[in-house]
């Protein structure tokens, strides 16, 4: 299990269009990959649940993936969420 | 004949055909499953998933590649409908309870409307509307009733409620304008509705009864008037006014972004109102020079409680980044204490707006007023900012008021912010005792504003709702123009400059006279601010001058009204409604 915590830098938090981009993203691994805020978790895939964790700018996140290629996964999605999009 | 009224969200004017389309409100039934039919279920629940995405990728090709924000909305669309969590949990539904797709979809979502219900984050929460049309549109494809008829005729679209999706699907060729019974200014159809042009008018109570399928509507996007079946003569009218206005808009276009300087070399700066980020794109496209007045009551409106601070400067930051190196002008909070009645345990107002609002309240809860200061000032730091005080009546309240605003500035200090220099200062100038006492106001301030709106009615002593009084509110009243002479004189005989953002500041019979008075600074709705720079720019300063000395020696608002048409007439300029 490869895991990384990143902190949310967009202004937005994670908004519907910086979740689609996760959600894409998450989607071409086989990897399972998870975001975990508190003592919640959600698929990254999920682009509805992601919305409902409500990530503000400066929430911190940790990502994790098992299988194939997890830690390419976790190193794209930290960039990902660590990017300013709006 | 039948007049509506709704709120104008996209600008425009359109005349056509009244195209009722059915959206939301499906009578579902459910039905219980025989363990056989599981696996069918499950099958026809994914064919209607992919058809529904299929749609939505066919409307995806209708949209242009520059239109980002609308194509960015429907690829998260269709993220939504591949959610593996809603495909699980609706799998889930049909295989372990037996339940149709249909009644299991409703499960589901009635699941992710508690969960949004309960995020602090508007925005967020309004996302839950999205997974409502589409699962809307899935049942629809479901019970194979989703042959939306394309539109071959232009017409004006009416409907309860429109998703983004089927906005984007009414392409501007057939669609001439929309329509909707509920909806906001910031609902993402009204967003998409303005990236895409089409003029559109929301939250018109009862519009699906009141409007029959063919009806002739003229809709007004700016207004948010819609007229039903109207007359020979107010379509011609209409047709008239629409095309001057397209042939004045492209040429108006050509030059907004010029600034507004005189003949004879007096600058004016034109600035724009809004209460929306998403409106500062379309101001700076008008030629607006910064905001000369933010509303900022949207964020407290919109919700039951109050919001905190983070919230605020998340808001505030944005945009003043994205009017950045142009200024914006926050207005703190003005509003009647009604608005807040849960939260501050505040009793009922007989006369709202000579009641308990705007400063006054802000001075009567300083814990309110103290965090929209504590996130305008953080905000200050990421561009141009100035604050100013609405419904000032006297240096009482402007002093506590400055008070408040400085214990803040040397607070967020402590705290380590480096708040370098505090942003302008200015005060609305909109009671007639603060016009009475501008001289004194002056001295403490960096710049007024005069709210037109407010300053008219309390000084005519006019309701403008009241329908009985309502022709009586008259800006070219001899009294309110020696008003904002006063005013203006008292401004700058100490040296500061003054604004004006009432609804006058941009209306175009006036502007001459504003400019004699001899006003800095108009603020307006950034779709007039062509019309009003053009104008301007054929000016001269001293000629306005004369104007305004002439007009003031005129005893009745008819009087000066015939003088400024003789006055337009002479330059060979139209006085006319050129807004948009």
């Amino acid at each position: 299990m490869i895991k990384r915590k990143v902190v949310i830098q967009d202004d937005l938090g994670l908004h519907a269009r910086p979740a689609a981009r996760l959600a894409e993203t998450a989607r071409k691994f086989k990897a399972k990959i998870y975001l975990k805020k508190g003592g919640q978790q959600v698929e990254a895939g999920s682009i509805l649940d992601v919305l409902a964790l409500a990530c503000t700018k400066g929430t911190i996140i940790e990502i994790c993936a098992e299988g194939e290629e997890a830690e390419k996964a976790v190193s794209e999605i930290a960039e990902l969420l660590t990017q300013k999009i709006s | 004949m039948k007049q509506l009224k709704g709120i104008g969200v996209s600008p425009g004017v359109a005349i056509g055909p009244a195209y009722i389309l059915l959206t939301g409100r499906i009578k579902i039934t459910r039905r219980i499953l025989k363990p056989e039919e599981v696996a069918r279920e499950i099958r026809r629940f994914h064919r209607a998933l992919e058809e529904t995405i299929r749609d939505l990728e066919e409307v995806k090709k209708h949209i242009p590649s520059e239109m980002s924000q609308p194509l960015s909305i429907i690829d998260a669309h269709i993220l939504m409908l591949k959610d593996p969590s809603l495909l699980r949990e609706t799998e889930r539904y049909i295989r372990e309870s037996f339940m149709n797709a249909e009644w299991a979809l409703r499960k589901v979502l009635s699941r992710y409307q508690q969960i949004f219900l309960t995020l602090g984050d508007f925005y967020l929460r309004e996302r839950i509307h999205d997974l409502e049309h589409l699962i809307d549109k899935v049942i629809l494809t479901l019970q194979g009733q989703n042959n939306q008829a394309s539109l071959k005729e232009p017409a004006v679209i009416v409907a309860h409620d429109l998703s983004p999706a089927d906005t984007a699907r009414l392409r501007p060729d057939t669609t001439q304008a929309f329509v909707t019974e509920v909806g906001s200014r910031t609902s993402h159809t009204a967003i998409v509705a303005r990236s895409l042009g089409i003029p559109a008018v929301v939250a018109v109570k009862g519009v699906t009864e009141a409007i029959n399928p063919g009806d002739l509507l003229i809709v007004d996007g700016l207004s948010g008037e819609v007229i039903v079946n109207p007359t020979q003569e107010v379509i011609e009218e209409f047709l008239d006014r629409r095309l001057q206005c397209q042939e004045r808009r492209a040429f108006l276009s050509k030059f907004a972004k010029e600034p507004a300087i005189t003949t004879d070399g007096r600058r004016i700066a034109i600035r724009a109102n809004i209460e929306l980020l998403d409106e500062i794109p379309l101001a700076l496209e008008f030629g607006a020079e910064g905001v000369g007045l933010y509303r900022t009551e949207y964020l407290y409106v919109t919700r039951r409680d109050l919001p905190d601070e983070e919230e605020l400067y998340r808001s505030y930051r944005q945009v003043v980044e994205s009017l950045h190196p142009q200024l914006v002008t926050f207005r703190t909070l003005d509003i009647g204490g009604d608005k807040f009645a849960q939260e501050l345990d505040l009793p009922e107002e007989i006369n709202p707006a000579l009641g308990l609002r705007a400063i006054r309240l802000c001075l009567r809860n300083p814990s309110l007023f103290r965090t929209q200061l504590r996130a305008i000032l953080r905000a200050s730091l990421f561009g141009r900012v100035r604050i100013m005080f609405p419904m000032i009546s006297g240096l009482g309240e402007l002093r506590l008021a400055k008070e408040i605003l400085a214990k803040v500035a040397e607070e967020l200090r402590q705290e380590g912010v480096i708040l370098q220099e505090l942003p302008s200062l200015g005060v609305m100038i909109e009671v007639p005792s603060a016009v009475a006492v501008a001289d004194l106001l002056a001295r403490e301030v960096d710049f007024f504003s005069i709210g037109t709106n407010d300053l008219i009615q309390y000084a005519l002593a006019i309701d403008r709702g009241n329908e009985e009084v309502a022709h009586l509110y008259e800006p070219l009243h001899p009294g309110i123009l020696r008003l904002i002479k006063q005013i203006v004189e008292a401004g700058h005989a100490e040296g500061i400059e003054v604004a004006m953002c009432g609804e006058m500041a941009g209306e175009i019979f006036c502007v001459p006279l504003l400019v004699g008075f001899g006003l800095d600074e108009l603020s307006m709705n950034p779709q007039t601010i062509p019309a009003v720079k053009n104008l301007v720019r054929r000016l001269s300063f001293e000629d306005c001058k004369n104007l305004v000395k002439e007009a003031l020696n005129l005893p009745t608002p008819e009087d000066i009204r015939a003088l400024l048409l003789d006055w337009f007439k002479k330059r060979g300029l139209t006085p006319l409604w050129e807004g948009h």
